[in-house]
């Protein structure tokens, strides 16, 4: 008989998410709220001069109150959820060439990073099969791959930048670096490290070295491949916003500037978000793909 | 012509201890001739570290004797090949494949001219063969070790291979699954009379299955101490089995020899009851 989990096992923990998110604009709106404008002690000139400044203006009924649209401190939650809803209205309206709705800017990140990722991940494959099929290259090709691993990404880019003299194609290659290393690596210690059994098996099979290759090397390193995988999709994720940023490619990262050349901190945060919700929805798409590449080990 | 000739087989690594004298070796067995006839089922049991599954690594291609070779039908073995199919004692199924995949992949190999409706058929036949109906599409994970070695046999048969090599094939099973499972083998054995060459621990798996036994003294340097034959009429069912005087007789000297002359034969051999035979012994002496 199956026991039914109490409704505080499974709801609980979601509820305890909900109070954190409470808790966390409770003091964020707490901690930024500004105190209401005090005119006491304060001269009419003076007065006047704030005004003109933008400090403050005049409400309906003729008091001087702070100006709400003046950029003081940072913007409380309700700023920022302001911002959001007005950016979420017009997510796909084009208003100029560099200023394209969100959903747009979310969709140029992805289109870039889908294909700087893909491309980078077939290579890696493709170079770490090669190298972990054979003893003699995998040691010999193994200081190269632990020299190129640490490198950032970023620090790729004015070589890239140079030498492909286009933001657009660079931006994609930035990506493209960042997700090559980890896969390589971790393909050829999987394909190195698979089971003698295996290969026992497709050796007294006579499989051709495709098939082999196919139904037995590739499926059995799937695992560490995957993991591979995984490490570069997130290099390849921290990459791309600030690659955006840099080369000034529109895209959910170049959004977060963007905002802070217009200082719109509300802006800067709403794109912060952003940026957190595209990578968690793409690393959940890969995470379920991921899925069915890998077996339960006997 | 026999059919299978292990010919003057020996195996000795170089040691590399720093005290060794240079071209020292260990020597893991030495020596080994016998032959297996056709349609025979030979069984080798030994103390671990005797090289039996050495052995069977020499005779499946997945590793050379240091000096002599093995021959089947007059061609010299050197690589792995689908004519001497192995049953492991890790099962060695592919995780990622299900049961029914797992021994498909083998059949195909075996018959690269074969339409995939036959490819299909004759994999089907060998599942039922092996009981495994039912658990087709199950991945090995999903399946209890006895089932997981009835798809490593259904495998093995279904190529329909010169020799049969079985490698400890019941060791990581449980005793009450193993019985089952041995029977299987002797039912499946008796339908498509394959050549066997068996390496185990277990003296009465080996009686149950086998012609005949071999028995490899202590190693290292280990040598083959005597072929004894199983003179229990067949079929053998292990309920019948236990009362037979042969079965006491031959599970007594065969205990007796690993007991004792095991050991014994490692130093001279020469007034040892196991002296090194290459010949089949005829019967045994009547115990006492």
């Amino acid at each position: 008989m199956a026991i039914r989990p109490s409704w505080n096992d499974r709801f609980g923990p979601y509820l305890l998410s909900l109070l954190i998110l409470g808790l966390f604009l409770f003091v964020w709106e707490a901690a930024t709220r500004s105190p209401r404008f005090d005119a006491k002690g304060k001269t009419e000139d003076q007065l006047t001069t704030m005004e003109f400044n933008g400090d403050v203006v005049k409400d309906a009924a003729g008091h001087y109150i702070w100006n709400p649209d003046k950029v003081k401190g940072i913007p409380g939650p309700m700023k920022v959820f302001e911002k959001a809803r007005t950016e979420l209205g017009e997510a796909f309206v084009k208003k100029g060439t560099n200023d394209h709705g969100i959903g747009f800017l979310v969709w140029y990140t992805i289109k870039r990073f889908m294909s700087g990722f893909l491309a980078g991940s077939i290579v890696a494959i493709l170079l770490g099969v090669l190298i972990g099929l054979s003893k003699p290259l995998f040691i010999a090709f193994n200081p190269f791959i632990q020299v190129l691993k640490p490198i950032s990404p970023l620090a790729w880019m004015p070589l890239l930048l140079y030498s492909v003299k286009d933001p657009f194609w660079t931006a994609i290659l930035v990506v493209f670096m960042a997700s090559l290393w980890p896969t390589v690596a971790n393909t050829a210690f999987g394909v190195n490290s698979i089971r003698k059994d295996y290969l026992h098996v497709a050796a007294l099979l006579e499989m051709s070295y495709l098939r082999r290759l196919f139904t037995v090397v590739l499926p059995a390193a799937a695992p560490a491949i995957i993991a591979g995988l995984r490490i570069s999709f997130g290099s390849a994720l921290v990459a791309v916003v600030p690659a955006e940023m840099l080369l000034g490619e529109l895209g959910a990262g170049y959004l977060t500037w963007i905002e802070w050349n217009n200082l719109d901190i509300s802006g800067v945060i709403f794109a912060i978000l952003v940026v957190g919700f595209v990578g968690y929805a793409l690393d959940y798409a890969f995470g379920r793909l991921a899925a069915l590449f890998t077996y339960t080990e006997v | 012509m026999s059919f299978l000739k292990v010919d003057h087989v020996s195996k000795q690594y170089p040691v590399l201890d720093d005290k060794a004298k240079k071209g020292e070796s260990f020597v893991v067995f030495r020596d080994v001739t016998f032959e297996i006839r056709k349609g025979e089922f030979l069984t080798m049991i030994g103390h671990s570290g005797c090289g039996k599954s050495t052995l069977l690594n020499i005779i499946a291609g997945f590793d050379q004797s240091s000096t002599g070779g093995v021959i089947l039908e007059g061609r010299e073995i050197t690589k792995p090949g689908i004519d001497r199919m192995v049953v492991f004692q890790s099962f060695a199924l592919m995780p990622w494949l299900t049961a029914f995949d797992n021994v498909r992949i083998a059949v195909r190999q075996a018959h690269p001219d074969w339409s995939p409706e036959q490819i299909h058929d004759w994999t089907q036949k060998y599942i039922n063969m092996m009981n495994l109906h039912g658990a087709e599409r199950k991945r090995p994970a999903f399946l209890s070790g006895g089932m997981r070695q009835r798809v490593g046999l259904a495998r093995a048969f279904a190529v329909e291979p010169k020799v049969l090599l079985l490698d400890e094939p019941f060791a990581q099973i449980d005793a009450l699954t193993r019985g089952g499972i041995q029977e299987e083998l002797v039912r499946m054995w008796n339908a498509t009379r394959n050549t066997v060459f068996m390496v185990t621990h277990d003296v009465d798996e080996a009686i149950l299955l086998s012609d005949r036994i071999a028995l490899m003294t202590n190693g290292p340097e280990a040598e083959l101490a005597e072929i004894i034959d199983v003179t229990i009429p067949r079929p053998r069912t292990r309920a019948e089995l236990i009362d037979s005087p042969d079965y006491v007789r031959i599970r007594n000297h065969i205990l007796h020899f690993l007991v004792k002359g095991a050991k014994k034969s490692k130093h001279s051999g020469k007034d040892s009851p196991a002296a090194p035979a290459t010949e089949t012994k005829p019967a045994l002496q009547p115990t006492p």
